[in-house]
């Protein structure tokens, strides 16, 4: 970095003021992207924020780094793509378990897959916020506080780290919004680990869930190492009851694009046409 | 008859190297020093199914489809009697076909005279690994003059990758065809334009994108745009560049506008149903005014459509497909050639007015190959770097300024941090629902295409007669044909094919019709897309007529000739 004086966590908030509700998790998500950038001593220029579209993707404006807020559903390919041309940069992508699980689900399935080194903060309340109050992917399925769904949705919520686990994802971790430190670490270890790292937060929305403050009550922090077996992993995944927290899994894989797939340096567009001439 | 050329069709089952053959005689014709366009044809299948290899020889470029041919080599008949609607036979057509009995009732009717050559058993004949469409070659080559030694050369390169046998057998075939006497003459064009260039339109056009300074593509396969990405795929290792396989065109579209901002010129190519999915996120490219260039081969639309076949009926959705007030580029080339210099200089627009530019290419110009003249090229674009912004925050990345392009400024450029946004954003970037701030940058967005001077390269003009004929992209060479048919029997046109369709050059289009009495807008749609459009956008002071004739079979200069003939004697009588 090129700032002489070590940044604190508050130089890296820009000065947007979020238009998150008072008591929204997101906040604490806020404070803990700021503390793990200037943990890591973060060069602002060289770092992207890269969003899709709801209460949490409006992060990267609050971020006083290069960010890009795109279209729903859409930030982990914006992410990717950017980061496939310029390696160089930190790409963290970020959003709501609406945007990434409903209809940016494809993306983050081959995201998992295709494990390009970016990071992926998915913000989870359970719930579309913007829209004011509708089930999500995770939404419980008697959830029946929403005019769209008065039944409940009647789906089965997905289970995020268990379809990260089978599209591949070689680093898989849980935060929750009460406890910014713990995400702040997650934060610091998924921008240095080598690959695509997912960090499920689950974010509280007390303005459409208010019973999400029980969560505070049921809420673990692992000690454990992560597990590097994926058949545990997917055990676990499958059985828990999804509020156990901390670096979950982890297993080195190659990421993208293989060796062989950029050229080593560049060569001379005029080449390119001698294929044509007769 | 109209100027003379050489037809050839070559059909056969998909998978029996048709077109193989029609691609090894056209590169064997351009050694030798002549023109032609290969046109392919195939059925939805990829296996099994038809295809045919169109080959039209001329004299100079002049790439229309061909209105009758020939020749005709069937290799069977149920694959030729899918093609009789393209494949116009008459009496003074040869058919060449293994099957000798049980003629089509087209080829009956035509009167064509019919040679039997038992491509089957003879090239079973000649070697254990022989093939019908190396017999065919050998064939033709004879009836058009070429040696027997560069089609074998050309064949063994193709074949490369092949075991030994394979080569063999080609070019045993290839002598065995060439050494046949067959009792046919052609009408050969004259040869001796050396220089020239042997390539697709799909090639064509990634060569002017990577040209032009793109690094970056996204791709997701689609018919008949994959090829396009396929070339890009090899083209961007040569020059450090790098292309991903996304998982939708959602994604493509995006990794394509992520590329981009973060300072890659970035490209994506599709069709038709891939354009439809991406259209949310082109918005996003026109309200962030991140520089994007997608090249959309049209096929025959709407849904699923006839992937595999030709139609300009994307004009629409390129134009007008985007939702809210969202001002961008779309450009669409002539000819094969073309390809080059427009889809280049779409990048070199798209990256200097920051916003999206579309190409329309479609099946014809994209999947057939032609020898033709060096083609123009485009330089690379050069970015202008950002400005020191002076003291910290200063940067405003949607500053409005006189010509509505502000400064660019990409991550790692420091102290130039701001947020992309497809909210709708103040100057700085940060979002913003009040009335001034959109109604500056909606302006900001539009005037920056409505100032800009884009040259004389908006539309080619031919000729100063009083009808003129109006078309777009890759009518234009049927148009063309059709003002020179038109010649002949005393009818002066203009043709102005239009090569830069949104921003409209309202102006220079109403200065080019100036002393015009009559103007006719030629499309292959439906629809008459580029009609409406037109007169949207445009007082036309005489009158003014649609000849829009849907695809998949290529727009007839004939047929429109006589379409414009029929209606100026009309009005001649009234």
């Amino acid at each position: 970095m090129t700032d002489a004086i070590r940044l604190k966590a508050k130089d890296y908030k820009s000065e947007v003021k979020p238009i998150w509700c008072p008591g929204c998790g997101h906040f604490s998500v806020h404070n803990a992207i700021t503390k793990a950038m200037a943990a890591l001593g973060i060069d602002k220029d060289r770092t992207v924020l890269v969003s899709g579209i709801g209460c949490s993707s409006r992060l990267p404006a609050y971020v006083d780094s290069y960010g890009f807020h795109g279209v729903h559903g859409r930030g982990l390919a914006i992410a990717q793509g950017l980061k496939v041309a310029r390696p160089d940069l930190t790409v963290l992508a970020l959003g709501g378990d609406g945007d990434g699980f409903s209809i940016g689900g494809n993306h983050f399935i081959h995201a998992c897959r295709r494990n390009v080194d970016i990071t992926y903060i998915a913000m989870d309340n359970e719930v579309y916020g913007m829209t004011k109050g509708q089930a999500s992917p995770t939404t419980p399925m008697d959830w029946d506080h929403s005019k769209l769904t008065p039944h409940g949705p009647g789906v089965r919520p997905f289970k995020p780290a268990a379809l990260a686990l089978a599209s591949g994802a070689p680093w898989i971790a849980r935060g929750y919004s009460g406890n910014p430190n713990q995400i702040a670490k997650l934060i610091a270890e998924a921008v240095e680990f080598p690959g695509f790292s997912f960090l499920h937060v689950m974010s509280q929305c007390i303005t459409f869930c208010p019973e999400q403050t029980d969560w505070k009550a049921i809420v673990t922090e692992s000690e454990a190492p992560p597990l590097a077996d994926a058949d545990e992993a997917a055990k676990q995944f499958l059985h828990e009851d999804g509020f156990q927290t901390g670096l979950l899994y982890r297993e080195q894989r190659a990421t993208w694009p293989p060796p062989g797939a950029t050229a080593a340096e560049e060569g001379a567009p005029g080449e390119l046409a001698a294929a044509f001439r007769v | 008859m109209s100027t003379r050329y050489l037809s050839i069709a070559i059909t056969g089952a998909g998978g029996a190297g048709v077109i193989s053959c029609g691609e090894l005689l056209l590169r064997a014709w351009a050694r030798e020093g002549g023109r032609g366009l290969l046109r392919k044809a195939y059925g939805p299948q990829i296996r099994g199914g038809e295809s045919a290899a169109l080959l039209k020889l001329t004299a100079d470029e002049r790439y229309t489809a061909a209105s009758r041919y020939d020749a005709v080599v069937a290799l069977d008949w149920d694959n030729f009697t899918r093609f009789e609607d393209e494949i116009v036979l008459d009496a003074d057509s040869w058919v060449l076909c293994d099957e000798a009995q049980a003629l089509p009732p087209a080829v009956v009717a035509a009167g064509a005279r019919v040679v039997h050559v038992p491509f089957d058993e003879l090239a079973a004949a000649c070697h254990p690994e022989g093939r019908v469409n190396m017999l065919a070659l050998g064939v033709l080559g004879r009836l058009l003059g070429l040696p027997a030694t560069t089609l074998a050369e050309l064949a063994g390169q193709k074949l490369a990758g092949k075991p030994r046998d394979y080569r063999d057998a080609a070019t045993a075939c290839i002598e065995l065809g060439a050494a046949r006497d067959i009792a046919c003459q052609l009408p050969v064009p004259p040869l001796g334009n050396k220089g020239a260039w042997y390539l697709s339109g799909n090639q064509a056009a990634g060569l002017g994108a990577l040209e032009a300074g793109i690094r970056f593509v996204a791709a997701y396969p689609i018919t008949p745009a994959s090829d396009v990405l396929e070339w890009m795929a090899g083209g961007l290792e040569r020059v450090g560049g790098q292309l991903v396989q996304a998982e939708d065109e959602l994604a493509a579209i995006n990794m394509t506008i992520g590329a981009a901002f973060g300072g890659v010129p970035a490209f994506t190519a599709t069709s038709g149903p891939g354009l439809a999915l991406m259209t949310e996120s082109i918005g996003l490219a026109v309200a962030s005014e991140t520089p994007v260039t997608i090249l959309n081969v049209m096929r025959g639309g709407p849904s699923t459509g006839i992937p595999t076949k030709s139609e300009q009926s994307d004009l629409n959705i390129a134009l007008h497909g985007l939702h809210g007030d969202a001002p961008h580029l779309v450009l669409a080339p002539l000819d094969i050639a073309d390809c080059v210099f427009t889809t280049g200089w779409a990048v070199q627009l798209a990256q200097r007015l920051q916003t999206a530019a579309i190409v329309l290419s479609d099946q014809f110009i994209g999947q057939s190959t032609a020898i033709v003249s060096e083609p123009r090229r485009c330089a690379p674009f050069a970015a202008t770097p950002a400005q020191d912004p002076g003291e910290e925050g200063a940067y405003l990345r949607y500053r409005l300024t006189g010509s509505g392009v502000s400064a660019l400024a990409s991550p790692g450029d420091a102290g130039h941090r701001f947020t992309a946004d497809g909210l709708e954003h103040n100057e700085k970037g940060t979002p913003s629902s009040r009335q001034s701030d959109h109604q500056r940058q909606l302006a900001k967005r539009q005037d920056k295409l409505t100032a800009f001077d884009f040259g004389g390269d908006w539309a080619q003009i031919d000729g100063d007669g009083p009808v003129a004929l109006v078309s777009f992209g890759s009518s234009a060479a049927a148009v063309t044909e059709a003002a020179n048919q038109l010649a002949e029997s005393g009818v002066a046109t203009r043709v102005i094919s239009l090569r830069l369709l949104a921003p409209l050059q309202t102006a220079a289009l109403a200065a080019a019709l100036e002393g015009c009495s009559r103007v006719f807008v030629v499309e292959q749609n439906h629809g008459g897309q580029l009609f409406h459009y037109l007169r949207g956008q445009l007082d036309f002071g005489q009158p003014v007529h649609s000849y829009a004739l849907a695809g998949p079979v290529p727009l007839s200069p004939e047929n429109i000739a006589q379409a414009v003939a029929t209606v100026i004697a009309e009005a001649t009588r009234s």
